[in-house]
């Protein structure tokens, strides 16, 4: 889980012009551009409805676009079939906005389903067996406080624990991005910061590619504005010139369309009406 | 009138596109061989004490219903004959199919559907892993090799349960007699498309079940539609398909 990756930047997910057209007359998604680059957090910021979690789905390929193209990991995907998709989702780490943990599997199945099912775990053709994956599914779940919960099915846990076992799950193949679809939606305060906090640490233990869609701008603040400390096991507060708060940008989107992109100050400084809603500059605490 | 007729040559087409990805991946890597074995446990042990009750008590009713008719005839001695190739030949197998497809079709669809609705199909497919794979091809391969088994079995407890009543019971023949009379009656044709029958079943209910699990929508509503769709489509293929069979055994 620890191992830091490789420098040299490339980039992780490329959007260019996708569009998403349902049977409604409004796209789902409409010309969205953007690219997200090794080591980036990318904050993508919306109300319901506004296609944060089509722009995941596009990104994992359980949604094609009408047009555009995207490019995962520097290889066009636009045009690749599901077969060809597996390869590429088994290097994507997902958090579903429930957890979309599987119930009839215990925590420790659940945690231990990407190593033990997909084909690049596979030595000859045959799967690795679970007593030879519970290290790290032990890590995985040490990671997340949730050590103690291996023979535990889902049902027994809280909404914030299902959380942080989808968490495991997506991070225990060490994958070259996470995409998080609402990792706070429907938790009380403290629980939604537990959260985060593991994100950010996550970003810093693995120095991880994340894309978190989240309609809280207190999720997009605390990842730009903090880091883990691992001597302390705690967060604090980052130096204003550190490099991570360059590497964490936000976008927001609205019907469909890609309205702003930029590092939180610039989204602070927004005085559009929309976009301002998302911020913790001055003129919307006053509102 | 269009979009009316549209409707089932798409779940047709998804039925046939669903069939082709299940089969080629049970030849293709990686193989889920303890999904396979868990589904044969549920499918086939599952089933057998049902299986066994219903195909006694239609041997049973059998040699019932034969023995009024061929007393007229004072042809009762051939009891035997006529249980053994209506049951091998027909009552078995579609009884078997329509058994299970009551019980796992049903079970089938809505496991899968719940799946679908609480996004764990989705969460599969991106953790790398093919859910046509991974569950839709161990439940094709378990009742394929299941169900002929079960029918195999309703087929022989159903002329036990023929000779209770016309030996025993309401002595038409003898014992020997019976079992001779059954046993000569079966020729190749009946054994085929008695085993034939339970093998293009056996698709049609796995894949019917996984169908319409798969393409559950509106949460556990949804779930009991896409369950009891499953049982009715499952049911009324068994007929269709039972009929094409034996028209084309019948002219052999």
């Amino acid at each position: 889980m620890a191992r830091p990756k490789a420098n040299a930047p490339r980039c992780i997910l490329k959007f260019e012009d996708v569009s998403l057209q349902f049977d409604q007359p409004r796209p789902a998604l409409d010309r969205v551009s953007f690219e997200i680059w090794s080591g980036e957090t990318r904050i993508i910021l919306g109300a319901a409805g506004s296609g944060k979690t089509v722009i995941m789905k596009i990104a994992l390929g359980l949604l094609k676009p009408t047009s555009g193209r995207v490019s995962v990991m520097e290889q066009d995907v636009t045009h690749f079939d599901e077969r060809q998709w597996y390869d590429v989702r088994s290097h994507i780490g997902v958090l579903f906005q429930e957890g979309g943990l599987f119930d009839s599997l215990t925590i420790e199945e659940n945690v231990a389903y990407p190593l033990l099912n997909q084909a690049r775990f596979m030595t000859a053709g045959k799967k690795p067996t679970l007593d030879s994956v519970r290290p790290d599914v032990q890590e995985a779940l040490n990671f997340v406080e949730l050590g103690n919960t291996l023979t535990k099915f889902p049902s027994e846990l809280s909404g914030g624990m299902r959380r942080r076992v989808g968490i495991a799950r997506g991070s225990v193949a060490d994958p070259d991005l996470f995409l998080y679809d609402s990792p706070t939606a429907g938790l009380d305060p403290i629980t939604a910061n537990t959260i985060i906090a593991l994100l950010i640490k996550d970003r810093e233990m693995r120095n991880s590619t994340a894309a978190i869609i989240t309609h809280r701008f207190q999720d997009g603040h605390l990842m730009a504005n903090f880091r883990y400390n691992p001597e302390k096991d705690c967060l604090e507060k980052l130096a204003a010139d550190s490099p991570i708060r360059e590497r964490t940008k936000f976008m927001v989107m609205n019907e469909g369309r890609l309205v702003f992109e930029g590092s939180e100050s610039a989204l602070d400084a927004s005085q559009d009406p929309y976009i301002s809603k998302f911020s913790m500059n001055p003129a919307r605490k006053a509102s | 009138m269009l979009d009316w007729l549209k409707s089932p040559f798409l779940t047709f087409q998804e039925f046939v596109l669903l069939a082709g990805r299940a089969t080629v991946n049970a030849v293709r890597r990686p193989f889920y061989g303890q999904d396979l074995f868990l589904q044969m446990d549920t499918i086939g042990v599952g089933s057998l004490p049902i299986t066994v009750l219903i195909g006694f008590f239609s041997g049973v009713i059998m040699a019932l219903q034969m023995s009024r008719a061929l007393s007229q005839y004072g042809a009762t001695g051939q009891v035997g004959q006529i249980t053994a190739i209506t049951l091998v030949r027909e009552m078995g197998p579609v009884l078997t199919a329509l058994l299970i497809a009551g019980r796992n079709a049903s079970g089938i669809a809505s496991e899968l559907g719940s799946m679908k609705v609480s996004e764990q199909i989705d969460a599969m497919r991106a953790l790398g892993t093919d859910p046509v794979k991974k569950l839709v091809t161990p439940r094709l391969l378990a009742m394929c090799v299941t169900l002929p088994l079960l029918t195999i079995i309703a087929d022989f407890v159903g002329i036990v349960g023929g000779y209770m009543v016309a030996v025993p019971l309401l002595r038409l023949t003898t014992g020997s007699q019976y079992w001779n009379n059954a046993w000569r009656s079966l020729e190749y044709n009946d054994i085929a498309q008695g085993l034939i029958k339970p093998l293009l079943f056996a698709f049609i209910i796995a894949l019917v079940g996984c169908l319409y699990g798969m393409r559950t929508t509106g949460g556990t509503q949804g779930v009991g539609r896409a369950t009891t769709q499953a049982v009715v489509v499952a049911s009324v293929w068994i007929f269709i398909v039972t009929a094409l069979v034996t028209r084309i055994f019948v002219n052999l």
